[in-house]
């Protein structure tokens, strides 16, 4: 028997009583916030997670981003009306001489202050990761209250990978002390902007 | 209990309490990190201040308790129905463009990562945490065949280069302080002898890691829980370490224990919203990756690993520490790891935990481990997922008796009180025998263990039985 049929065979004979699966059921998912509640609870917890959360008109974005990352001299973009100053990198190594890397978020998640980033807003994955600075510009009306309404809203099918992403990298492996920018990018500013935000 | 240099036990601090015959003297390793006690009273400290920011986090969620049923449901569910939830996840997998490979034991799993890497030409490695490959021994494994891997979790790069193995599953350096990660990136590193501040350290660390994740031929994963109906699977990090790994790397292997899997996606909300706070208290943790797919031009494999968890799940009354989605809550709660270190255990799995999942791999070297608790019952308490770790632990000392395999004071300690609270008449001449003498023996001998442990109390004169029969006698209850 190769290994697949023995680990199957060895788990039918091993299985406990069968237990139905349960609901998910409303108790777990009992608030339901107004949109200005989310939106409160979003920006405190995102800040709670080490977060620098800004809010702007739509017409002040280009400059809000630049202000941003005053000292990020290459930069790139994937969110329409913010030009970078690099073009998108086609090899994801690329990114580690990226400075700032700026990207749409699709919403944010109150209870907990992450945003979800679909691979579709991300380019090639690293930018996210390897850049010194993210910037996640983000629609102000795009705020769920929580991990159920969430998973209700996105649609990972369609997506060959997703995160959430709730601040910046970090670290307390050394004596519990908290260390902003273990491996990933050092700071994450997320920009609330109202208005459809739109990829480039 | 008789300390580490009485059974043998090597008293450098690098390796773990095995005695010559091959079995982990629990005991003999909390003695040996209890000779420190400024270290001891820091690393319980440490533990329990994150403890205290897990209580935080739980109470702000008011249907906690709800969400902690419902994942214990839904962790049982799959369980009872785990061949259907594998075959389904392999067949979505597949679909995807991922590779599923399945291996029965720790060799076969390190034989197939092996053959992988060796295929692809990869001999430069970069690891993000998974307690299963280091359950499987994978990294001196392939540092035997000339692949070096990486472990970038910055705790396990420490450990790493320390030539240690992780005290804690979350917080793999826990037990070390800064000075000691000094001296080990003084060392490695090259950081300025003396150099001990974390965020400095960090940052040096930070240099010499990305290079190896941007010259990594293959990202090695584990998996925190593997979606049955999408054939994807999440990863979770704090330091974004996973992600760097396979965003980058051409080769992405991720190691899965079979008892990582739920039904569907909305499953997710549920165990994320319990795990990041049930491990440091944040509401969650920064890093929150959802891979489906390969990338264009990149091979995904993903290993299903069983060693022993079948076993386990045929098990009636252990079987419910499959649930177990290794937040460690049940550490840093516990008083004896707490003030007894995760290498004492000498296992992969420190803690409440490990206690209940070792013994099952092998009864006889993991024996002393589920003696290794006070059974107050704050791990069963804390536990998102609802493992009854208290009751288990219990129940596999009982094994361990069965078996004849606990130390010598405990194996007669359980066989003689078995036949005494058996007989009405013994239990009744013992308890007068141990009244009459224990009041002739002076203090300091009035002990379980002569010279150690705790001080016996004063016994009373009376039986209950006699009490009772003077105060309450002559009255119906």
């Amino acid at each position: 028997m190769n290994a697949r049929d023995a680990i199957l065979a060895a788990v039918r004979a091993a299985r406990p009583d069968a237990s139905a699966l349960p609901e998910v059921s409303s108790a777990v998912r009992a608030w339901q916030a107004s949109p200005g509640e989310a939106y409160i609870r979003f920006v405190s917890a995102a800040r709670t997670a080490g977060a620098r959360v800004v809010e702007c008109d739509r017409a002040q974005l280009t400059s809000v981003v630049a202000e941003a990352v005053p000292s990020a001299g290459r930069t790139v973009s994937l969110v329409r009306d913010v030009r970078g100053t690099l073009s998108p990198p086609e090899v994801p190594h690329d990114y580690a001489k990226v400075d700032a890397f700026i990207c749409e978020g699709a919403f944010g998640v109150a209870e907990n202050g992450a945003v979800w980033l679909p691979a579709s807003r991300l380019g090639c994955r690293a930018g996210a990761f390897l850049a010194q600075h993210l910037v996640i510009v983000l629609n102000r009306r795009e705020i769920v209250e929580h991990l159920h309404a969430a998973y209700a809203r996105l649609d990972w099918s369609s997506e060959e990978f997703g995160i959430f992403i709730a601040g910046p990298s970090k670290t307390a492996d050394i004596e519990q002390a908290m260390v902003i920018g273990a491996h990933g990018p050092a700071a994450l500013t997320i920009v609330l902007t109202d208005g459809a935000v739109a990829s480039a | 209990m008789s300390t580490g240099a009485h059974r043998g036990v090597s008293r450098s601090p690098l390796t773990l309490p095995v005695m010559d015959d091959g079995r982990v003297d629990h005991a003999a390793g909390a003695a040996r990190f209890t000779a420190d006690d400024a270290r001891t009273d820091w690393h319980n400290e440490s533990l329990w201040q994150v403890r205290q920011k897990r209580d935080v986090a739980a109470a702000l969620v008011p249907e906690w308790e709800e969400l902690r049923t419902l994942a214990s449901g839904i962790k049982e569910h799959t369980l009872s129905h785990l061949d259907e939830y594998l075959t389904q996840f392999e067949a979505a997998a597949s679909r995807n463009g991922a590779t599923v490979h399945w291996a029965r034991d720790a060799a076969e799993h390190n034989a197939i990562v092996h053959e992988i890497l060796n295929g692809a030409g990869a001999t430069r490695v970069v690891k993000s945490k998974s307690m299963l490959t280091e359950e499987c021994g994978l990294n001196p494994f392939l540092a035997s065949r000339g692949i070096h891997v990486i472990d970038t979790d910055l705790g396990e790069r420490i450990v790493q280069l320390r030539g240690e193995s992780p005290s804690h599953i979350v917080m793999p350096a826990i037990h070390l302080k800064r000075e000691d990660v000094g001296d080990t990136f003084h060392e490695h590193l090259g950081t300025p002898a003396g150099e001990a501040d974390p965020t400095r350290l960090t940052a040096a660390a930070r240099q010499h890691l990305r290079s190896h994740f941007l010259g990594a031929h293959a990202a090695i994963t584990g998996v925190n829980l593997a979606v049955a109906e999408t054939g994807g699977f999440v990863v979770v990090t704090n330091e974004g370490n996973a992600d760097l790994g396979m965003s980058l790397a051409p080769v992405h292997i991720a190691c899965c224990g079979i008892e990582k899997l739920i039904p569907r996606v909305e499953h997710l909300a549920v165990f994320l919203r319990l795990l990041a706070r049930s491990a440091t208290g944040q509401a969650m943790s920064v890093y929150t990756s959802h891979v489906r797919a390969p990338r264009k031009g990149q091979a995904l494999h993903i290993v299903l690993v069983d060693n022993g968890r079948s076993a386990q799940l045929g098990r009636g009354d252990f079987w419910r520490s499959l649930k177990c989605i290794r937040c460690a809550a049940c550490l840093n709660t516990c008083p004896v790891y707490r003030r007894s270190g995760g290498h004492s255990y000498g296992s992969t799995v420190a803690g409440p935990i490990g206690a209940v999942l070792t013994p099952g791999i092998d009864l006889r070297r993991y024996a002393t481990l589920p003696f290794a608790s006070t059974l107050c019952g704050s791990c069963a308490a804390v536990c998102p997922v609802q493992v009854d770790l208290d009751a288990q632990l219990l129940k596999w000392r009982a094994v361990v008796v069965q078996a004849g395999l606990a130390a010598p004071a405990k194996q007669a300690a359980a066989v003689m009180g078995a036949a005494t609270l058996r007989s009405r008449s013994l239990y009744a001449a013992l308890g007068w025998a141990a009244r009459v003498v224990l009041r002739l023996v002076p203090g300091e001998w009035r002990r379980l263990e002569p010279g150690e442990g705790r001080e016996l109390p004063t016994l009373p004169r009376r039986t209950f039985r006699q009490w009772y029969r003077t105060h309450r006698g002559q009255r119906k209850p």
